[in-house]
């Protein structure tokens, strides 16, 4: 915080959760600290394509048409996937792809 | 009408609660009621100054910073941090109603009146005094070991998940029923290693009693001890007496110093009771640490109605609070060296503002403390043990009475006292002791008002204390993190 310095462990703790409500986005590798590339665990571990690195850390693999980000990233990540409002517009859109790592060519490109 | 204008209605800033005080020249907010305390910097005062004289809309607020020489990205951020940290709010503020807890609390103490009988016959003890509320007629002298485990076995039954219990031995004077302590003590000791939780314990007493037996038998258990000395024989035989009126200081001063030089595993604490001739603080202070050597001290005003003889009153407890602001200074100037200094009332004050507690309830009375009588009877706590008022259940009579604690908690909850409302201090007090309350009001639910004044008076200077050392010393509240 810049106006507020807090001093107390509650103060602290109503810090963090400022910054939690109103702190900006952040890339990815800007958490790593240490000159370290941060991805998060978990999602690169299992077929999730979108992410900017893969699970090895390189860039090689990793899925390129933005129609392919699933929604496991903007709905488990919150990562600003490119997914169809599958809610109220797209409700299908997966249907035909029953396993995302062996059937994620199945999935459709819906067009607004 | 500009377009900004339309979108966003011309609404007005309003400071929300905080107390704001100063410390070496910088200024912090205490917020209420979340208990956060904030340094602010420049534009943050700017902010709430402005606020405060004209509750000014956003556009004239960012227009009139401007003006000062701010930048509109400063503005913007010191704006959303007040706001969001609920120092200052758009439009009007009202109050948040605060939440009951859960109804299923964990017990984590219990207070056990092992006895109601005492060899002193002090002036101003509650449970013998003209304010007397307990009744003991018809009630054993000394509780017995059955009750006694009955009552650990509540405890630790009604502990739920709590890793740790505390067991606390009262009396009356606590060391009359030194047997059945310490049979309980080891039966508590083997139920909580049974059930693998970890137990410890503490007692008050007068120190008339304590040999050299009894000390290495609470220094092997690790029980914390708290004497009770109103400070040097003048002072402590004005009412600390036996019943033929024999002051008690010079029985009582070496066996307090054998305690001290054999007693050294767990802390050894001297409570100081101020009555209307016993409030010299810094007097009483220095003689207990400097003569007697106790590593703490901590002061009560005795409790008392105020047309008692030994009450303290308003002038007196005026003048405590000068002696308390001294003595206040003091362990400032110490704690910026890096020294303990044993003025309790201060540490426990700085403990409490340290985490930011926000209290719901003054203390742990009826929520995790119960006090037990000699007879098995439980109690909000040890100062209402065998009253009518407070009454709980029974130890071996189906055990806590959960529908009488509830109906307790929901109505001594600092949402039901009004009067603490408006009050910036509600989050350290949170109303006040309930017996105070009760021996002034005849009502436990009712704010303890008498010392509102003073209790605002101290913590604000303790705040003030906690600002300078958070300047100065930051590392020395390191302490307080502890748990």
């Amino acid at each position: 915080m810049h106006s507020m310095k807090p001093i107390n462990r509650k103060a602290r703790s109503v810090e963090a959760a400022v910054i939690a409500a109103t702190g900006d986005v952040q890339a990815l590798q800007q958490r790593g600290g240490e000159g370290k590339v941060y991805y998060p665990m978990g999602c690169t571990l299992n077929f999730t394509p979108g992410w900017e690195v893969d699970v090895s850390g390189g860039t090689a693999g990793l899925c390129q048409p933005v129609e392919r980000d699933l929604f496991d990233c903007h709905l488990g990540c919150g990562w600003p996937a490119q997914v169809p409002d599958h809610l109220n517009n797209a409700p299908d859109w997966t249907d035909k792809c029953a396993s995302a790592a062996n059937d994620w060519r199945k999935v459709d490109i819906v067009f607004p | 009408m500009s377009t900004t204008e339309t979108l966003t209605p011309a609404v007005p800033y309003r400071q929300r609660e905080f107390h704001a005080f100063e410390s070496e020249g910088t200024q912090f907010v205490y917020l209420v009621p979340s208990g956060a305390i904030f340094a602010l910097d420049k534009i943050g005062l700017e902010i709430l100054d402005r606020i405060k004289e004209v509750s000014p809309t956003r556009e004239e607020l960012v227009r009139f910073l401007l003006e000062l020489g701010y930048q509109p990205g400063e503005i913007n951020t010191a704006l959303m941090e007040l706001e969001h940290s609920e120092v200052i709010q758009r439009g009007d503020v009202v109050a948040e109603k605060p939440r009951l807890p859960g109804k299923t609390f964990p017990l984590q103490r219990v207070v056990l009146n092992i006895t109601n009988q005492c060899n002193l016959a002090c002036t101003y003890c509650y449970e013998y005094s003209e304010d007397k509320i307990s009744k003991t007629e018809g009630k054993p002298k000394y509780m017995t070991s059955s009750v006694a485990e009955a009552s650990i076995d509540m405890l630790i039954k009604e502990s739920g998940d709590r890793p740790s219990i505390h067991v606390t031995f009262f009396g009356g004077e606590t060391l009359l029923n030194f047997p059945m302590l310490r049979s309980s003590l080891d039966y508590a000791k083997r139920k909580c290693a049974e059930v693998g939780k970890h137990v410890e314990f503490s007692l008050t007493t007068n120190a008339t009693l304590l040999t050299e037996q009894v000390v290495d038998f609470l220094a092997e258990h690790k029980v914390g001890v708290t004497v009770s000395i109103d400070g040097n024989r003048e002072l402590n035989d004005k009412m600390r007496v036996f019943a033929d009126g024999r002051g008690s200081y010079d029985v009582i001063v070496p066996r307090i110093k054998m305690l001290l030089e054999r007693h050294k595993t767990n802390s050894i604490g001297a409570r100081v009771t101020l009555s209307s001739g016993v409030s010299h603080v810094r007097r009483i202070y220095e003689h207990l640490t400097k003569e007697i050597g106790f590593y703490a001290v901590g002061f009560s005003p005795a409790t008392a109605k105020p047309n008692r003889l030994y009450s303290i009153g308003e002038t007196k407890m005026g003048n405590v609070l000068e002696g308390f602001e001294d003595l206040a200074w003091e362990y400032r100037d110490w704690a910026i060296a890096g020294r303990h200094h044993g003025f309790t009332n201060v540490n426990d004050t700085l403990k409490e503002l340290h985490s930011g507690i926000s209290k719901a309830y003054p203390c742990g009375a009826g929520l995790g403390l119960l006090g037990v009588g000699t007879a098995g009877d439980i109690n909000l706590c040890h100062r209402f043990v065998d009253s009518d008022v407070g009454q709980m259940g029974h130890v071996q009579k189906g055990g806590v009475d959960h529908a009488a604690r509830d109906e307790f908690l929901n109505t001594h909850h600092i949402g039901a006292r009004y009067d603490c409302h408006t009050c910036w201090a509600r989050p350290v007090c949170a109303g006040g002791c309930y017996h105070e309350a009760f021996i002034h009001y005849g009502d436990t639910s009712a704010a303890t008002l008498h010392y509102c004044d003073w209790i605002r008076g101290w913590n604000d200077l303790c705040l003030r204390i906690y600002g300078e050392i958070s300047l100065r010393n930051p590392s020395f509240l390191d302490r307080f993190s502890e748990n």
